[in-house]
């Protein structure tokens, strides 16, 4: 207070009306300066997936050069790309791989997740540092025995491996499934149990109906990291094609041709948009599933 | 069930010691039933390979004929004689380094810009974090040819403004700065997570700040830091560990840049160029797998795990004290 009035006494202060005006102005010029940045921002980000589109719309001798705007639209381009490769097939695994994985996910992460976050037990807190410890470890530490294991099942070059331990223990979906359980006070599961409920149907009538849409940020989440998945893929369906999912398969879809690379960046299209479409869809769900990763809940 | 309903039905006369001895070895019983699976696939797929990786470290193992015990000879290999394993370690030192720090200063950077729109945040924020839903295959592929030094856009948009472009993921020297460009722009989770820190900062302490007289850049250090500090932490070590894993873009930019014919098979030309895209999961993803050093890779593994446990501890330590946090406010 003592500054404010030393540096502009009231006798020595400017009219106010002028003040206003300066302020307002600088005001509008930061607004225009962030905003500018922000939509700079955005667009840059945009631009590698712009391109990708323009690139795949055109034709091959054109994407070879260094035009960046498609002289001619080869919308068929988009079709093309099934003739050169198996994509309906590729599309499909990787349909299979995480559509059973999100599902084996869900029925193995919600019950854990509900002991971790809604009863107490002895043990309780190193469980959840295990769970936490395991969501963090490099995949490539336990791999070694990992796949001398599934060779000698004899489930290697299929997808088992890769779905099956959904069905068990997912890491990252208990820790989420559990942040989001411990949003949902605990009083209407015990009103509930008053009322004779068991805790498996306390979990399945009370709590599941109030933690939908964590389940589905949860499962949304297990859907993209399993799409996305290639490390998994490539190490267990290297050898047999038949089983490949689209994330390894657009890696070598160069290879199995002579490179064109408007049907590979149609290709390369082709297999975010399903990711696309799922944010776009659910976008909230997203956005309060990544903050509920971080640090505060 | 069958125990818990005649306890109940008797409740009010029973001694509290046993009911409580009664309803403690029902809610066990409870427990075990929830975390069985969890339990049992933790210990399948993550207890028993952690030893196993250990005993098969000490083995020469090509997955045909049994393991022999070799002592401590792959580490030896390890530390002493294989050269390429330096070349990996160096080159996932290099993006632990750079990556995270690259990575937490944009997305600290692009939050803030978003955090201070008043219009349009919505769409930019969309804009910002959709490329890291991208399948980093797709993705790396998709740099690859926009970077490409021929005819790849981005060397023709620098020519516009008269720079020239370079080689990007063909360079030896560029292509692991490449490779941190395509992680920023996939980096989009940690901007949402820093922005949500951002906005939760209390803006009375910035009208206070600005009070006292503090400037924007002196309000960023006094009151922006020390509220967010707890998320930049975790944004850093949570940085770190996905260096420390960093495999499927350094595989692909490298087979790709290499125009290999087979990125899945051939392991020719992975780490192009020059190995310097060969990161240590590549490295022992190709000795395990490629050439069958199954003993080998197990001892890069162990390694592996001892760098990443001490990071991992730190972030578990991290999240911990974040919750006892939240639980008591």
């Amino acid at each position: 207070m003592t500054t404010l009035s030393d540096t502009a006494p009231p006798g020595a202060r400017p009219p106010a009306p002028r003040v206003r005006t300066r302020q307002s102005w600088d005001r509008n010029l930061y607004w225009i300066a962030t905003h500018a940045l922000g939509l700079a921002l955005g667009v840059i980000f945009l631009l590698p997936i712009l391109f990708v589109l323009l690139t795949a719309v055109m034709k091959n001798d054109q994407a070879m050069s260094a035009s960046l705007w498609p002289a001619e639209w080869h919308l068929e381009n988009f079709l093309r790309v099934f003739d050169r490769a198996p994509l309906l097939e590729y599309f499909t695994n990787s349909l299979i791989y995480s559509g059973l994985a999100t599902a084996g996910a869900l029925l193995s992460a919600i019950p854990a997740a509900y002991a971790l976050s809604k009863l107490r037990w002895p043990g309780q807190n190193l469980c959840f540092m295990l769970t936490l410890s395991a969501m963090m470890l490099p995949p490539q530490v336990t791999i070694v025995p990992l796949y001398d294991l599934w060779v000698r099942i004899g489930l290697t070059g299929t997808l088992v491996p890769l779905v099956a331990p959904y069905f068990f223990f997912d890491a990252f979906s208990i820790f989420l499934l559990r942040q989001f359980f411990l949003t949902i006070p605990r009083d209407y599961l015990e009103a509930a149990k008053i009322d004779g409920c068991t805790e498996f149907q306390a979990m399945v009538r009370v709590l599941l109906p109030m933690a939908k849409p964590g389940i589905a940020a949860t499962a949304m989440f297990c859907f993209l990291f399993t799409w996305n998945d290639y490390f998994g893929p490539l190490l267990y369906t290297g050898e047999n094609q038949d089983h490949w999912p689209l994330s390894l398969a657009i890696a070598s879809f160069r290879g199995m041709h002579h490179v064109e690379w408007n049907l590979t960046m149609a290709a390369t299209a082709l297999t975010m948009a399903p990711v696309i479409v799922l944010f776009v869809v659910a976008q909230k769900s997203f956005v309060r599933g990544i903050t509920f990763t971080g640090v505060k809940g | 069930m069958t125990t818990t309903l005649p306890a109940r039905a008797d409740s009010a006369p029973a001694p509290g010691r046993l009911r409580a001895g009664a309803g403690r070895a029902r809610r066990h019983r409870t427990v075990a039933f929830f975390m069985a699976p969890a339990a049992l696939g933790f210990l399948i797929f993550f207890g028993y390979p952690l030893v196993a990786t250990v005993v098969y470290s000490f083995t020469k193992y090509d997955l045909i004929n049994p393991p022999t015990f070799v002592g401590f000879d792959n580490y030896a290999r390890m530390f002493s004689t294989e050269p390429l394993v330096r070349t990996a370690a160096y080159n996932t030192l290099w993006l632990v380094v750079v990556l995270t720090v690259c990575r937490v200063v944009f997305a600290l950077g692009v939050a803030s810009v978003i955090s201070r729109l008043r219009s349009g945040v919505g769409l930019v924020r969309t804009l910002c974090y959709l490329p890291s839903l991208a399948p980093p295959a797709a993705a790396t592929l998709a740099f690859v040819f926009l970077f490409n030094s021929e005819f790849g856009p981005v060397n023709r948009i620098l020519k516009l403004v008269g720079i020239d472009g370079g080689l990007w993921f063909n360079s030896p020297a560029m292509s692991k700065p490449s490779l941190t460009l395509l992680a920023l722009w996939g980096s989009g989770e940690l901007m949402i997570i820093i922005l949500a820190a951002l906005l939760d900062v209390p803006p009375e302490q910035y009208e206070a700040a600005q009070l006292d007289g503090a400037g924007p850049i002196r309000r960023f250090w006094h009151v922006t830091l020390p509220s967010i500090s707890p998320v930049l932490l975790f944004g850093v070590i949570n940085s770190i560990i996905y260096a420390l894993q960093f495999f499927t873009q350094a595989i692909v930019a490298g087979s790709a840049a290499a125009g290999s014919a087979d990125v899945a098979g051939n392991s020719k030309y992975i780490g192009a160029p020059q190995n310097s895209t060969l990161t240590y999961p590549v490295w022992l993803y190709v000795q395990g797998f490629r050439y069958f050093n199954m003993g080998y890779a197990a001892a890069m593994a162990v390694l592996l795990f001892v760098v990443s446990a001490g990071f991992t501890w730190l972030l578990v330590r991290q999240l911990r004290k974040s919750q006892h946090q939240e639980e008591a406010a």
